[in-house]
């Protein structure tokens, strides 16, 4: 199949259109034209503060909950601009999972972790639950290390392995959309290898959009590469184009190490 | 010395300046450490005091512990004394609770209603309102309540004035509010950011977020605050004292009167006379108190320890 054919059948799901962002006086977010495709790893790059992190967190509105935060424009989700159109915020974050830099478990058990969106969700069914979190922590490997301690505190965890249950935990409300912010900052060489392959095996049931400061990983894991410079989007395409021919000349000096 | 110091070599230099420094240490080491000793030893004394006074009335008055912690009959001045403290016992425990279960719902509710409903205006409106209650003096809230409280509650009862049982739970809840408020808000306002964020981020609303996740992460802390308005509570003396009707007799419900132990001793202290089996028996109550706040200790330690975040 070639790469024209491949292009048309790709399908949006998030389109957005001339997004601005201020918190306050600053102008955050600069006119923001951007598509992420179904099923594909899309990877958000660039220096700290250039908006990244703002970025995504638009994608699921968590940055409403930032006080002097104002948006602009458009961000088709499924078709519709949620920040102007009435969307029902609940149903919204049910359908785009998660993860945050740390692994934030509740301090609860292992089991309630990861039902604990599926009971806000309004599912009680005690069978039913027992299925979605066996099914979850199958997803992203960790059945085995816990199904003997399931009620025992998520706190005991290692690290990667919070990581992990927290991703299952945002796997559990079945979401077709997982969001990723550096999700392997804090994690061990050992730990990040896991997440990353756990990201490519997820890629064929969910939408990934991650956050990274790591521009290897970027490359490691993404199918399309999105580099952001003080909050402007500078260049945004295939990710092995991007990693081996850029055409601005700051994502050149930004992947080639000249700045960071 | 310090007129030779240019003739002084570089090693000389360097050793007078450390001794100075470290003559600068030990002192200041010398003055922290008296200071805490003085703490200790205050407290060492008191319980070593309170404890050999407490004991004189069952080893030297011979007044049967078991009699003075079960019996229901306090009558120190009969031609045949009885020495059961048993009614203020009760009494103490009963304004206790009671106040805590009014004042606990109400103070963490309005810590959470200050920490995740309104951060902005609820902590400026409530930070100076829990200031003020604990600033008033407990003879104020003691007199508000013989004002209003104690007529008001009459109205209710078929015979007699208001000093009740009830009046001494409701002057005592209102004082122990800020505590229980102001630790409250200090524990949710502690729990991690990433808490909030993880829920909101599965779909939870903020009542879901509140009540399943902020609430049982902080569970422990909001006890200990609890426990510290009760501890508050069990031993406060004056502004109970004036509202509770301090009778020898076990209440049959909240609107009757009744004493408890650090109403009795106040009312008592000062007309008894000192070394008498009364006055010894007064010492003994104080002993009751002072046991009953270690185990409170004991209990916001055991707390503590339960912290999960």
């Amino acid at each position: 199949m070639s790469i024209a054919t491949e292009a048309v059948m790709k399908q949006e799901v998030y389109q957005v259109n001339g997004m601005n962002l201020w918190y306050g006086q600053h102008h955050a977010l600069k006119n923001i034209n951007l598509s992420i495709y179904e099923n594909e790893v899309t990877a958000i790059i660039g220096p700290s503060g250039c908006g990244k992190s703002t970025f995504i967190k638009t994608l699921n509105l968590m940055i409403q909950m930032t006080p002097n935060v104002k948006l602009a424009g458009e961000l088709n989700y499924n078709g519709s601009n949620i920040l102007k159109d009435k969307v029902d915020i609940v149903d919204l974050r049910k359908n785009i999972g998660m993860v945050f830099q740390k692994g934030n478990p509740f301090p609860q058990s292992i089991f309630d972790n990861v039902a604990y969106g599926p009971r806000v969700h309004g599912t009680k069914n005690k069978k039913k639950l027992q299925e979605i979190v066996e099914k979850s922590l199958k997803d992203v490997a960790l059945w085995d290390e816990v199904k003997d301690r399931l009620h025992t505190s998520a706190l005991s965890l290692s690290g990667g392995q919070q990581q992990r249950l927290c991703i299952a935990r945002a796997l559990a409300t079945n979401p077709d959309i997982l969001l990723m912010d550096e999700p392997t900052s804090a994690l061990d060489p050992i730990s990040t290898r896991k997440i990353e392959e756990l990201i490519l095996e997820l890629k064929d049931k969910y939408t990934i959009v991650i956050v990274t400061h790591n521009m290897q990983q970027a490359a490691r894991v993404s199918d399309q590469t999105a580099f952001f410079y003080m909050g402007e989007l500078v260049e945004c395409d295939n990710t092995n184009k991007m990693f081996s021919n850029p055409k601005d000349q700051r994502t050149l000096d930004y992947i080639s190490g000249k700045f960071g | 010395m310090i007129n030779n110091r240019e003739n002084m070599s570089v090693s000389e230099r360097l050793i007078s300046s450390r001794q100075n420094r470290q003559l600068d240490e030990v002192r200041g080491r010398m003055i922290v450490t008296a200071c805490a000793l003085i703490m200790i030893a205050a407290s060492v004394a008191i319980t070593i005091f309170l404890g050999v006074k407490g004991l004189q009335s069952f080893l030297v008055n011979g007044v049967s512990p078991i009699e003075f912690l079960t019996s229901l009959n306090w009558n120190p001045t009969d031609s045949d004394p009885k020495y059961g403290v048993l009614p203020f016992i009760f009494g103490s425990f009963a304004v206790t609770i009671l106040s805590a279960l009014i004042a606990a719902p109400l103070g963490i509710a309005g810590a959470i209603f200050m920490t995740e409903i309104a951060p902005n205006w609820g902590k400026k409106v409530l930070q100076p309102v829990i200031e003020l209650l604990v600033g008033i003096p407990s003879v104020v809230y003691g007199f508000i309540g013989l004002t209003v409280l104690v007529p008001f509650i009459a109205q209710f009862k078929s015979s007699g004035t208001g000093h009740s049982l009830l009046a001494g739970t409701i002057v005592l809840s209102v004082m122990i509010l800020p505590t229980i408020t102001s630790i409250s808000a200090d524990a949710m306002a502690s729990l991690p950011k990433s808490l909030r964020e993880g829920s909101y981020a599965l779909g939870a609303t903020r009542w879901q977020t509140i009540r399943k996740v902020l609430v049982p992460a902080a569970f422990p802390t909001l006890m200990t605050a609890v426990v510290l308005g009760m501890a508050r509570a069990f031993g406060e003396a004056l502004a109970v004292q004036m509202v509770i009707g301090n009778t020898r007799v076990l209440p049959e419900s909240p609107f009757d009167t009744a004493g408890t132990l650090t109403t009795i001793i106040t009312l008592n202290m000062g007309h008894t006379t000192y070394g008498s089996v009364e006055n010894n028996t007064l010492w003994s109550m104080g002993l009751v108190l002072l046991v009953m706040s270690f185990l409170f200790i004991l209990l916001i330690r055991y707390l503590s320890s339960r912290r999960k975040v």
